[in-house]
């Protein structure tokens, strides 16, 4: 297989049209299953949560309306209207009603909702006042936690307010033996129990619950039979046909084993789309796509039941499907996840369990129908190893040429070693999947709970120059006034030792959501499909998976580099500057943008003063001014030199060993105390090295940074050099970002790069590009993207978006429709360094 | 002597170069040339002298002076890149010839080093000289931009005779010879003076390949950097279906014909 077999499968007509209904729909918020889960809710108060929650599961999939779309070959919607979403009150949902009157308004994801379901919504939030998750989780959180996620250093929204998600489950199994057929491993266990065991009230709980949703499940798809068989009777000619064959698949998918690719799909569709309605996790990861569905495709293929172009067909019908429906996020996570993504990762490509290549037939497929598509979803990944065929590969260069910021590429040479270092085993560890962004695990066996926190690597730094104080407040350890650090090893500990505080806390924080996951919203459903709950008979919020992570991201790693370098060089090596003096620099922004005018701080200060009961006269006022007046000319100039000083200090980024070493250091002090952490699931914790797309808006809470970033501008993205920062083209980039130690971050790392083009041209291109990869892939980098795009191109779609409606770029570990992201995240992308390569 | 030890100066040294040779590239500049050409999209190379240029971001000093070992340590950086793309050392100029125990020593440590090398050359100097380095050559890119001796002498300051001699002899003793046309309108551009080179690479050098380089003018601003005079005035580059046709001509000659490098 290559890309020509692929390039002679075109598009349908089908595909295209309901591609083009898909693109231009409007997102919606819906209501339905707000009210259904309050209402199952009201019922069940007598019972053990996690049976409630399976009681109301069964009430929502018993009562949500079912929708077949026009043409569609797979089918099963959570929303009436295309591309949008239903909420989930049991998590948080205060901050939806707050907005309310803004969303659709708002610059990153906008939603419409209509008045008649914020009526809903409303009347259902009544319920949950004081239940929800995130209520439960900030009162298990201890108060210094609270004030330092109050003052930016880190956030752990992502799970306080949403669903954890983030898993691959056994979708091969429910392929395998259906529902029924889990219903039955739970069955078993469940008279297995031993009654006397204190554990059995939890266990038996959890068992039923599990034996409820698979019934769910079923009874859902049976829903979507009778639908197609309603319609089938108004329906003529072809569609009447594609209607009974809808039918017949939802009576026998997923409540038995697959017999057929279609059927196969079908089934898939189902679990993807009911994990995601049973709770609010994102980055549910369809994982190895190609390996679980491919004994279909062959059994159907070599028997002649179906075609390359029908198998291609259905494939492309799938992606439409993992486009359809997006999920409503707050104003502020909407920034820092934009796009509507839903990170549902899948890829292709790698090994076996026994290491040998398993690229196949639909590795390929799933490659065209991203070429066919051509939308953000699935994020698509692909696994590089040593002996992957450069056809694949080649393949890939030419999805990413298109500039769709896909796939993503993957090294198994960094994290099987990188996951075998986390205790995993060989088999499990060849058989990684990637979860949302960039994060590995072992599919169907981890709760990786990845994407657990974005910490600031930044704000330590801050934090020494402050002596642990933020907006006046002591929020952090001491580690002495400026003036005392007079060596760089002083000054490199301080920022280790604020690092490491803060560590602890953001430990703190995601631990107590943790508990407020398994004590509130226990998954008994998606745990059906995750080994080992049902042998140990519990969640996988109790930690019933076989392995269990805790992965706070970290990111800033650029900067820091370049900021401890140029310290060491400037006020260190040569006394050019004190630290003190750096200190003023950066709290006067390098006099780059004084946002103060002599007046306004005079103002300011005299204020400060009376606020702390100095008697003002007109004297001492005038002394103010004049001293304001004089401080700001003397220093104007300074921090001016400073900055320029600063700037042409050597940077991160362009292969030179002396600051590269700085950025292995740097990703060290954040990578390494993360690993002494254990979790409430009885695992460990793993950093990860990446932002997704939070270097944005967290960069607009920092000021400016010794490495001459402004203040407010945006934080470099993952482990990328500072943005604008390499000069010396891509390989030189590629390998000071491979001299970070990537396997210690095993939660994963995120090296973006940007290409023209131009760069890409012909075979030669692709070839060159492919060896770009593999030669990154030789000095241990873990993983990198590309956004293949001209400048002029994205400014033209900045002021004519219509005219861009389908123009998907990546944006930090997944890609977005351009359109939809906001004006500053568009600009940072613009604003990165072109790659050109001539 | 140490050949590490071996001086030269170079003006540039450009990574990841995709279009100069075979694979992903590292391509070192030598300063100083003896062709004159009125196209030339680095006019910095052409002077031996270090000089001052104005730039968008200030003004730079062009040229440094180095010793092979500092560039080959700088080379070797990108070793892995070359392995797994069957790239490695390309240098250009300015002309390489000019500073040829500083190019040989470029060329033997880098085969030292195992790294593929390419040289992009005028051919402009005694084939004796020229004979020294072509060992440690694996792809010699050589320029023919006219068989028209007056018109030559006319665009580059120089005569055709001695290149177009020396051109023969590559052909002959190098392990692989390219022929490049720099194709500039007005100069070069028409079928006939396209098809004349086609057939003196075909016919009397006896190569296989020929790569059209449509002119640009992406070296405009340095002239105004360096005080100069941009000779080309507003000539617009090329289009592609003109590149096209004349791509055609080399190829009804027998010549494996590319647009670019």
């Amino acid at each position: 297989m290559n890309f020509e077999t692929m390039d002679k499968i075109k598009i349908t007509e089908r595909v295209k049209a309901i591609k083009e209904r898909l693109i231009d729909s409007v997102p919606q918020i819906e209501s339905d299953r707000a009210r259904l889960i309050t209402e199952s809710y009201k019922m069940t108060e007598n019972l053990p949560v996690v049976k409630r929650r399976s009681a109301a599961f069964r009430h929502i999939l018993e009562n949500l309306p079912v929708t077949i779309r026009e043409d569609e070959l797979i089918v099963g919607s959570a929303t009436k209207k295309s591309r949008s979403c239903q909420t989930f009150p049991e998590y948080s949902f205060e901050w939806l009603e707050d907005e309310f009157e803004t969303i659709d308004k708002r610059s990153a994801d906008p939603f419409f909702i209509s008045e008649e379901d914020k009526q809903v919504l409303r009347e259902a939030h009544k319920y949950w006042k004081g239940k929800t998750n995130s209520d439960l989780a900030t009162s298990l959180m201890a108060p210094e936690t609270l004030k330092a996620i109050e003052h930016n250093v880190f956030t752990t929204g992502n799970y306080f307010y949403n669903g954890v998600g983030h898993l691959s489950v056994q979708y091969g199994k429910v392929l395998e033996i259906g529902y029924e057929g889990i219903k039955k491993e739970a069955q078993e266990k469940l008279e297995k129990l031993d009654v006397a065991c204190s554990y059995y009230p939890a266990r038996r709980s959890f068992l039923e619950a599990v034996i409820e949703s698979c019934e769910a499940a079923i009874t859902y798809a049976q829903r979507y039979a009778d639908l197609a068989e309603r319609e089938a009777q108004s329906a003529s000619g072809k569609r009447r046909e594609e209607l009974l064959k809808i039918a017949a698949n939802c009576r026998n998918v997923p409540r038995n084993g697959a017999q057929s690719f279609y059927e196969a799909c079908q089934s898939f569709w189902f679990v993807q789309l009911l994990i995601q309605t049973e709770g609010s996790g994102h980055s549910i990861s369809p994982g190895r796509f190609d390996q679980y569905m491919y004994p279909y495709f062959k059994a159907d293929y070599e028997s002649g039941k179906i075609t390359l172009e029908e198998a291609q067909e259905l494939v492309d019908c799938v992606w439409l499907k993992l486009n359809d429906f997006v999920k409503v996020r707050d104003a502020a996570s909407a920034e820092g996840f934009a796009g509507y993504s839903l990170f549902q990762n899948l890829i292709v490509g790698g090994q076996d369990k026994g290491g040998n290549d398993s690229t196949n037939e639909l590795s390929f497929m799933c490659l065209n129908a991203t070429l066919h598509i051509m939308l953000p979803q699935p994020s698509l990944s692909i696994r590089v190893h040593n002996g992957s065929p450069d056809e694949l590969l080649m393949m890939a260069g030419i999805v990413t040429r298109t500039g769709v910021g896909l796939p993503a590429y993957y090294n198994d040479e960094v994290i099987i070693p990188a996951m075998l270092s986390r205790g995993v085993s060989v088999e499990d560890a060849r058989n990684y999947c990637i979860i949302g962004c960039v994060e590995p695990q072992s599919p169907g066996k981890t709760d990786g709970w990845h994407d657990a926190a974005f910490f600031n690597m930044l704000r330590p730094l801050e934090l020494v120059f402050s002596n642990g104080k933020s907006k006046g407040e002591q929020i952090s350890i001491k580690t002495g006034e400026v003036e005392t650090l007079d060596t760089y090893e002083k000054f490199f500990n301080a920022y280790k030792a604020q690092t490491e505080y803060m560590i602890k806390l953001m430990v703190n924080s995601d631990n107590a959501i943790d508990k407020a996951h398994a004590l509130r919203t226990p998954l008994p459903y998606l745990s059906s499909m995750v080994e080992d709950c049902i042998g140990k008979a519990k969640s996988v919020q109790e930690g019933g998976a076989v392995y269990n992570f805790t992965g706070p991201q970290g990111f800033g790693v650029a900067n820091m580099a370049d900021a401890l370098y140029a310290m060491k060089t400037l006020v260190y090596d040569q006394k050019k500057y004190t630290l003190k003096e750096v200190k003023q620099a950066l709290e006067a922004n390098f006099s780059a943008e004084c946002g103060l005018s002599t007046e306004e701080l005079t103002v300011k200060i005299a204020k400060e003063l009376n606020d702390n009961n100095v008697d003002l006269n007109e004297e001492i006022i005038r002394e103010i001014y004049k001293n304001v007046k004089e401080q700001a000319v003397g220093g104007d100039k300074r921090w001016a030199e400073l900055l320029e000083d600063i700037n042409a200090v050597s940077k991160f980024g362009n292969d030179d060993d002396v600051v590269d070493e700085f950025a292995r250091e740097a990703a060290y002090v954040y990578t390494r105390p993360m690993e002494q952490y254990r979790n409430p699931r009885g695992g460990m914790y793993q950093a990860g090295l990446y932002p997704v797309s939070a270097n944005v808006p967290l960069g607009a809470q920092t000021g400016a940074t010794p490495d001459g970033r402004l203040a407010y501008m945006p934080i470099a993205d993952g482990v990328s050099p500072g943005a604008g920062r390499d000069v010396n083209g891509p390989t030189a980039a590629a390998n000071s970002v491979a001299k970070i130690d990537h396997g210690i971050a095993s939660n994963g790392t995120l090296f973006n790069m940007k290409f023209h083009p131009m760069a890409l041209k012909g075979e030669e291109g692709i070839l060159n590009f492919v060896s770009l990869i593999r030669g990154y892939f030789d000095r241990k980098g873990m993983h990198v993207q590309f956004n293949v795009v001209s400048r002029d191109t994205l400014r033209d779609a900045q002021l004519h978006p219509e005219n861009y409606k389908n123009l998907v770029v990546r944006v930090a570990g997944y890609s977005a429709l351009f359109t939809t992201l906001s004006r500053s995240l568009q600009d940072d992308i613009i604003n990165r360094t072109e790659q050109l390569g001539f | 002597m140490d050949i590490g030890k071996t001086k030269g100066r170079i003006f540039d040294i450009q990574k990841y170069s995709i279009h100069d040779g075979p694979g992903i590239r590292t391509i070192v500049f030598l300063k100083g040339c003896a062709l004159r050409c009125r196209w030339c999209c680095n006019p910095e190379s052409q002077s031996f002298d270090v000089q001052t240029m104005n730039t968008k971001n200030g003004s730079k000093l062009v040229g440094q002076d180095v010793t092979a070992e500092e560039v080959i340590e700088k080379v070797k950086k990108d070793i892995n890149y070359y392995r797994r793309s069957g790239g490695g050392l390309t240098l250009s100029g300015g002309e390489m010839l000019l500073q040829p125990d500083f190019a040989l020593a470029l060329l033997m440590l880098s085969k030292r080093n195992g790294i593929n090398t390419a040289v992009e050359s005028t051919g402009f100097a005694p084939y004796e000289t020229i004979e020294k380095l072509l060992p440690y050559i694996d792809t010699y890119l050589l320029d023919i931009k006219h068989i028209n001796g007056e018109k030559h002498k006319e665009f580059t300051t120089k005569d055709n005779a001695l290149i177009l001699e020396n051109a023969v002899k590559i052909a002959r003793d190098a392990k692989k010879c390219i022929v490049r046309v720099p194709t500039i309108p007005g100069f070069n551009d028409t079928e006939e003076e396209i098809r004349a080179i086609a057939e003196f690479a075909r016919n009397e050098m006896h190569v296989e390949e020929i790569n059209l380089l449509p002119y640009h003018r992406l070296g405009r601003d340095k002239y105004d950097g360096l005080g100069r005079e941009y000779l080309m005035g507003d000539v617009l580059p090329p289009d592609e279906e003109k590149m096209e046709r004349l791509r055609k001509v080399c190829e009804a000659v027998g010549l494996k014909a590319k647009i670019g490098g």
